[in-house]
């Protein structure tokens, strides 16, 4: 997708209004009478609202009989989904590997905690009486 | 799946994300400024991430290497504004393979009721360095299943509903 590309995908995504109807139209198409109903919004308001994410590629309309359903199309979301992803994952990778941290050192900090001084100042953690031999300072 | 929260909006050359430890501050403090507890959760779990320097101080500098198991290797660094404290540090930051690009990044880490709320903001050059620093970290995203694609959408979303 091209720059323009997401940032319409983006731009058409940072509406709650918008974001709830695409999130209806993964149930199913819809006609603009359906979309309508859950909002305290006027027919021409959410009709606004369709014509966006239309642009921004999201959706597509088409006729059936007198409606017009509005149909969602994932490819578009799946791509600009996958824009952050990566990112996301490497900061989630990273946080999950910080959570197992955090409940060792909880666990230490627990049974070694007799008289901490100044609890998380110090660059070097006094390893008080931890008998678990993984000192690795000079690496 | 994953509790970490990425928001970047369109034309604003902005990364934020936020994430939720069960921990105190302090503790968190010192496993993003102690040398010893950074190297042992930093990045993927593919890379061995080995630290040259980390001075940590208003002026200090930082920079620290993330090798995968074929010998490469990817070096960042940075500076560090302002004392770092749990309250909050600025640094910048640069991927050594694109000198110049250089990012803000600041954190904050909230204490609530025993929990805390990590946040970090990064301010880059323009919008397409941001771009661009997110596509590079982009391999194996492109995986991700439809199925969850209501979830897609809210963990998407630029704006908070």
């Amino acid at each position: 997708m091209t720059a323009q590309g997401l940032d319409e995908v983006f731009g058409a995504l940072a509406d709650p209004t918008r974001r709830a109807i695409l999130a209806r139209l993964a149930s199913g198409d819809a006609n603009v009478g359906e979309l309508t109903a859950p909002f305290r919004m006027s027919q021409p308001a959410i009709s606004r609202h369709l014509k966006v994410l239309e642009r921004a590629g999201l959706i597509s309309r088409r006729r059936r009989a007198t409606a017009r359903l509005s149909h969602l199309e994932a490819e578009p979301l799946r791509e600009a989904a996958a824009w952050l992803v990566g990112y996301r994952e490497y900061w989630e990778e990273s946080y999950e590997r910080l959570d197992a941290l955090l409940s060792t050192l909880d666990r230490r900090e627990a049974s070694a905690s007799t008289s901490r001084s100044r609890p998380g100042t110090s660059a070097k953690p006094k390893r008080k009486g931890v008998p678990d031999g993984q000192d690795q300072s000079h690496r | 799946m994953g509790k970490t929260r990425v928001t970047a909006e369109p034309g604003v050359p902005f990364i934020e994300t936020e994430r939720e430890f069960d921990a105190p501050r302090d503790l968190l403090f010192r496993a993003f400024t102690d040398p010893e507890l950074l190297v042992q959760w930093m990045g993927p779990r593919k890379y061995v991430m080995e630290i040259d320097r980390y001075e940590l101080r208003d002026g200090g500098t930082w920079r620290y290497v993330h090798r995968d198991a074929d010998g490469n290797e990817f070096g960042f660094h940075g500076v560090f504004h302002g004392t770092p404290s749990p309250d909050g540090m600025v640094q910048t930051f640069e991927f050594e393979p694109v000198p110049g690009h250089v990012a803000l990044d600041e954190l904050r880490f909230e204490e609530r009721g025993g929990r805390t709320i990590v946040r970090t903001h990064s301010v880059y050059q323009s919008v397409a360095d941001r771009d661009a620093m997110v596509e590079s970290g982009m391999e194996g995203g492109m995986d991700e299943g439809y199925e969850r694609l209501e979830e897609l959408v809210d963990r998407l979303a630029p704006v908070r509903a």
